[in-house]
């Protein structure tokens, strides 16, 4: 924070103490010419338009309040205040988008604003509202979930801010500097997220395996940007694009070099395919709710530096990056949707669906159009709604600890919690891009992209794998409807768990008692459960989604069945035999208690299922997918 | 040569001589101390020959009158950085030879020894191009001029560098609150002990003699 | 190279041998007055302990550290068997060349001419002396630690980790009130920064004074620590650790880091002179400047304080020294370094100097200072204060418990 005060008080210093170019340096979207460039050394001017970069200021300052606040507060004195002043940051960071949504300077064409560092555009724009908006949905989905654990406290909100702060930026910028800036300030914030839940070892295998590989991904990216700056003189994206339009590379090398090496950078952020490893094992292991701001957030703004780089920046070069993404892209469809088939989990199969779903986005990027940019844009809007519900639905499925992760868990769900299976039911259609969701019209306008493009093989394989992956999504589904009584699931086994493939991993603190200061009642009922199939409801409903399908019934503490449920939790354990591993996934799928919802993941999930069904049933989404697919 | 250096008057030879000179030291310490970073076997004689690489790069820097850049790269690697590892080794006790020739998978070392090849292969091939394009680069001779070179440095970052600038103070502040969240142990608050935990707490930290506060 | 004359004509010959012979005085100059300066120290602690001190070698005693010196050189020189060779001899040269070389940013005052060609007194001069000062203390460090290090034996270990954790954590605190110097001055060039200092009734015009002094005496606590020296040396306290990093040293090893101290106390009071003092800058005598001359008297007069706070203040205990860097002294200069800018910003004669002595930012700083002064007390006191109600009332509520049971 200092040092923010102190580089002002140093900006003062050098403005004053030199002359003074009051013409300030807005440069035309075309770039005009290099004389125009505030860059000049003898200037020592430059006009802030704060306007440009509003949420940016917005989400960062107040992610300083928060800190200041909780400095200055005695602890835990008002565990809600965090997330409501998270969530009241991230609401004015909404209302200013909206705002500078109407005020885009140059007749709704953009400018470029301080330094040639700030694109004021549409497409800034509406990736403030996206990152506001997800900034919102986590601030209120993640209070629950940080309450339960004994995690709570102001820094998870200060991350999410500031996060924040790096995706809107990066999504803004006009050069490869601010974008690698905004890239690190979103990428730092979120391997701590990752690594946020101190007690659980998976979460801190996912912060470690997700800090290395993106180190080592922000380094290639940085790479990339000094061969491009190597090859054509400047980092802003404007300037680059009119140096390529107006010379000839007489070698390319260089340049072809910093460009692959840009699109690993960037494909590792959206997790594109052959730098996806890491999305597994990190959204698994992160605290659920940030595993949906992670999924949401770090692709949608992975894929705005894509497509400013790749759109703006080197759009003469497409001809060299086209087949590239184009193999990418089929690769992210293909690889992402088996993949998701094979596993066992449902944060892991999410995260290969979240992969899968990158698979479309590129769809839309490597049209290389407007028409392509929008429809990626639509997606990814859609899929912020989708992927933040479908993660608040899985924590509540999860219960204290994570400690029911797989897909086998929601067996049975429809009985249990009707209105939470139901909510999941729409999320998981939408991402399988079945007709009245907001995902069928991601779908079809990426495609529709494609198409108008001539690639029509892209075409068919995007919808091959929709179709692919509409069976994951189904499967679920269907668990969910299942029947959840033990001697059903003894008739019907789950399909055994290969060993060694992506599949769970061990919770050793599945059974951690809960010891952490979480009031009792938060706790939820995680010991109320009964060999005999009848789910105690012990949980006094806070939200409508909260109502225990069969309340009543022993909450006596069986010690044994404690353990056999938890140990449904495990892979089947080696040495232990398939006729307990049968029963032991049954009592896992009847006997769990039902999830408890509290009343903010609720409001989460309903924002989410409302927004994805409006989207898709209303006209006015489809006016605004239509208005969004022609801005630009 | 030295009789060519004496005759020349306007110093253009020794000058030339000497910038040559200061390249090839600083040419010669990076390489050295890259290979002993990787060659030897200690990790502190690992940390010494970083900071060997560190010294040639800040003397290749004041061979392109990039004087800041020099400063600052002893200020911050040497001076700072690599003091850090130097702790983390000390502390970890890692500061003996290491058992490297375990390898946790079967390909790793040729494979890494391929991938270098090809990436020393594209490099040299990157640095054999010297006319990346044709046209005048953009930012010709930026630093041309009179002031010097900090001056400029600064009057850049100021102006057309001032939103990354404070763009790095954010990104400074989050690697703070990441090194908190990521470093701190739990401790029960004053709010979730017991009275007496909080007394003695309290005692332990403010330590008085018993004499005295008997007296007083 | 700067502003020094000698480049002007370029690079030949002649010149280079000159710049060797500036080479060569400077490293006379600081080895001489390490010897002087062992002598000056063991006289005025004496002094001010009412003692004689010594006063058997040479007249009045003052070739005694040269007699130690020389004995020194003829002991055994013994390597541990645990130890790492080639660090072990390495560390002595580590810790003193970039002392050395801190010297040779130092304007000692005026210009000479010889053979021709005219010279700054001065070895060097680069646009960014200041940052070359932060770089060597920043350098100096690893003397300590891998001498602690490569000595294989557990004391010298916890003495260097102890040094070198104190010398990083007041690294900050020496940049940030450097800082405000060079705020004030708008140069990063140690000449500049002098020449700034220069005017008719010089003190008026020393950055002691234009930074409002607190900065100067938050740059003397930061100085002092990096030096290791008292009240700050509890990296060689004898009562635990037996002698710090330099336990296992002897001979000539031992007496380069013994060079080494006192070489750092020359410099950085030389540099302390430069940057707050004026540097060379003094009254004319029969109209002749005599930099040199101003410059020893103020940098004996510095030398004469740190040998002064050495006799008088007992040692810090080492939270105490974490406690005072990182939450006093890195608050306390940042927020000097805000006024100052703030001021600098603010003022209306602009620059450094212009304008009458009594000029508004003067006072303003003054009053700052003021208050920052009286701030501190009051916290101190409040701090106490506080501290003495705790412990009362813990020590109630331990009687009242006791009383229950």
């Amino acid at each position: 924070m200092s040092g923010v005060v102190l580089a002002t008080v140093s900006g003062l210093v050098a403005q004053t103490s030199g002359g003074s170019n009051p013409s300030g340096c807005a440069i035309g979207k075309a770039g005009d010419s290099v004389s125009g460039l505030c860059r000049a050394a003898n200037s020592l001017h430059i006009s802030v338009a704060y306007s440009a970069i509003l949420p940016v200021l917005i989400l960062s300052i107040g992610g300083l309040v928060l800190l200041a606040v909780s400095a200055v507060l005695p602890k835990r004195i008002y565990p809600g205040l965090y997330p409501v002043l998270s969530t009241v940051v991230g609401g004015v960071s909404l209302v200013a988008s909206v705002w500078q949504w109407y005020n885009v300077p140059g007749h709704g064409q953009g400018m470029v604003e301080i330094g040639g560092q700030i694109f004021f555009d549409h497409f800034a724009v509406l990736f403030a509202i996206l990152v506001s908006v997800a900034v919102i949905l986590s601030s209120i989905a993640s209070d629950s979930y940080l309450r339960r654990e004994g995690l709570d406290g102001v820094e998870a909100y200060v991350l999410i801010l500031m996060s924040g702060t790096g995706a809107v930026l990066m999504a803004e910028s006009a050069s490869l500097i601010s974008l690698f800036l905004g890239l690190e300030i979103m990428s730092i914030a979120l391997y701590v997220m990752a690594a946020y839940h101190r007690r659980r070892a998976e979460s801190g295998e996912a912060g470690l395996k997700y800090f290395l590989l993106g180190s080592f991904s922000s380094a290639i990216f940085l790479y990339g940007i000094a061969l491009v700056y190597g090859a054509t003189g400047s980092t802003e994206l404007v300037l680059i694009a009119n140096h390529l339009a107006t010379n000839v590379l007489s070698n390319g090398g260089v340049l072809l070099a910093g460009m692959a090496l840009l699109i690993v950078g960037l494909g590792f952020k959206v997790a594109a395919v052959p730098f996806h490893l890491w999305t597994p094992d990190v959204y698994q292991g992160s605290p659920t709710p940030f595993t949906g701001y992670m999924a949401a957030v770090a692709k949608a703004a992975g894929f705005a530096g894509l497509l400013r780089v790749l759109d703006q920046g080197l759009l003469t070069q497409q001809t060299d990056w086209r087949p590239v993404i184009w193999v990418i892209t089929v690769l992210t469809l293909v690889i992402g949707s088996v993949l998701a088939i094979a596993s066992r989990d449902l944060k892991r199969m999410l995260a290969y669906s979240s992969v899968s779903q990158a698979g479309y986005v590129l769809v839309g990027v490597q049209a290389a159009t407007g028409t392509g940019k929008s429809a990626a844009l639509f997606y990814l809007f859609t899929y912020t709604f989708i992927v933040i519900g479908s993660f608040a639905v899985v924590d509540a499925i999860q219960g204290q600890g994570e400690s029911r992760s797989t897909i086998w868990a929601v067996r049975g769900l429809s009985r249990r919690q009707p209105l939470l299976a139901a909510a999941m039911l729409v999320l998981l259609l939408a991402q399988a891009g079945v007709p009245f969701t907001s995902g069928f019209l991601g779908k079809f306008y990426v495609i529709q992209a494609a198409v108008g493009q001539g690639q029509y093989y892209l075409a068919v394989i995007a919808m091959l794998t929709a179709a692919v992956a509409a069976f994951f999504y189904l499967r679920v589904a269907l668990l969910m409807y299942s029947s959840g009584v033990p001697a059903v699931a003894a008739t019907t086994p789950p399909a055994p768990e290969p060993s060694g493939s992506t599949g769970d991993l061990p919770y050793g603190d599945a059974g951690e008692p809960t010891d952490v200061g979480v009031p009792a009642e938060r706790v939820g009922a995680a010991s109320a459960m009964t060999t005999t199939g009848l789910a105690a409801g012990a949980v006094p409903s806070e939200g409508g989604l909260a109502t225990p399908a069969r309340a009543g019934g022993a909450s006596a503490l069986d010690v044994e069945a404690e353990e056999d449920v938890f140990a449904a939790g495990l892979a089947p354990v080696p040495g232990l035999d398939p006729e307990t591993a049968d029963r032991a996934s049954a009592l896992d799928a009847a006997a769990g208690d039902p999830p408890y919802v509290s009343s903010t993941n609720a409001m989460v999930i309903f924002i989410s299922v409302a927004f994805t069904i409006a989207a898709g049933v209303s006209s006015f989404a489809v006016d605004f997918a239509k208005a969004a697919t022609t801005l630009f | 040569m030295l009789a060519a250096l004496l005759a020349d008057s306007s110093g253009q030879a020794l000058a030339h001589a000497s910038a040559w000179a200061v390249f090839a030291v600083g040419a010669a310490m990076i390489l050295t101390g890259a290979l002993g970073v990787v060659l030897l076997r200690n990790p502190v004689h690992c940390a010494l020959m970083l900071v060997i690489t560190l010294f040639g790069i800040a003397l290749e820097f004041i061979d392109q009158s990039a004087d800041f850049l020099a400063a600052v790269q002893i200020i911050v690697y040497a001076g700072a950085v690599v003091i850090l590892f130097l702790f983390v080794i000390m502390f970890l006790g890692v500061d003996r030879k290491e058992a490297i020739s375990a390898e946790p998978t079967r390909f790793q070392r040729p494979l890494a020894v391929l991938l270098g090849v090809v990436a020393l292969v594209e490099i040299l091939a990157l640095s054999r191009i010297d006319h990346w394009s044709a046209g005048t680069p953009s930012q010709s001779g930026a630093l041309s001029g009179p002031g010097s070179n900090v001056q400029k440095l600064g009057q850049a970052i100021y102006t057309g560098y001032l939103l990354p600038f404070e763009m790095t103070a954010a990104l400074l502040v989050i690697a703070v609150v990441a090194a908190v969240v990521l470093s701190r142990r739990h401790q029960p608050s004053a709010s979730e002990m017991s009275e007496l935990d909080q007394e003695e707490l309290l005692s332990a930290r403010r330590f008085t003699p018993p004499d005295q506060g008997d007296q007083s | 190279m700067g502003s020094d004359p000698l480049f002007a004509n370029g690079l030949n010959l002649a010149v280079w041998l000159i710049l060797l012979g500036k080479v060569l005085v400077i490293f006379l100059i600081v080895l001489l007055s390490v010897l002087f300066m062992v002598m000056y120290e063991r006289k005025a602690v004496a002094y001010l302990g009412v003692r004689y001190g010594p006063n058997r070698a040479g007249p009045k005693g003052w070739l005694q550290s040269l007699a130690d010196g020389t004995k020194l050189l003829f002991k055994e020189a013994f390597t541990p068997r645990n130890a790492d060779k080639a660090v072990y001899k390495a560390a002595p040269y580590l810790m003193l060349v970039p002392i050395m070389v801190a010297f040779s940013i130092v304007p000692i005052g005026g210009r000479i001419t010889i053979a021709h060609h005219t010279t700054e007194l001065q070895l060097a001069d680069p646009q960014w002396g200041i940052l070359f000062l932060l770089m060597t203390s920043g350098l100096a460090v690893y003397g300590v630690i891998l001498a602690g290090w490569a000595s294989g034996s557990k004391y010298p270990l916890l003495g260097s980790v102890r040094a070198s954790a104190q010398m990083v954590s007041y690294e900050a605190v020496l940049g940030l009130t450097t800082a405000t110097v060079v705020l004030v001055t708008g140069s990063l060039s140690t000449s500049t920064i002098v020449a700034a200092q220069s005017g008719h009734w010089s003190f008026v015009h020393w950055n002691l004074i234009h930074t409002a002094v607190i900065p100067f005496i938050l740059f003397s606590i930061a100085i002092t620590a990096e030096m290791t020296r008292a009240p700050f040396d509890l990296v060689e306290a004898e009562e635990e650790l037996s002698g710090g990093y330099n336990l296992e040293y002897s001979s000539i090893d031992f007496a380069w880091f013994y060079l080494a101290e006192y070489a750092a106390l020359v410099t950085n009071s030389a540099i302390i002179v430069t940057l707050w003092f004026g540097g060379p800058n003094g009254p004319t005598i029969d109209g002749h400047s005599v930099g040199p001359l101003w410059f020893t008297v103020k940098v004996l007069v510095v030398l004469y304080i740190f040998v002064w706070i050495r006799a008088t203040l007992p040692r810090f205990r080492y939270d105490q020294l974490m406690d005072l860097g990182w939450k006093r002294l890195i608050p306390a200069s940042l927020i000097m370094l805000m006024v100052v800018a703030g001021f600098q910003a603010t003022s209306t004669s602009g620059g450094n100097g212009a304008g009458h002595w009594l000029a508004q930012r003067e006072w303003g700083l003054a009053a700052v200072g003021g208050a920052f002064v009286l701030g501190a007390l009051l916290w101190r006191a409040i701090d106490v204060g506080r501290q003495a109600s705790e412990v009362e009332e813990a020590r109630e509520s331990r009687l009242s418990l006791e009383r229950e049971s």
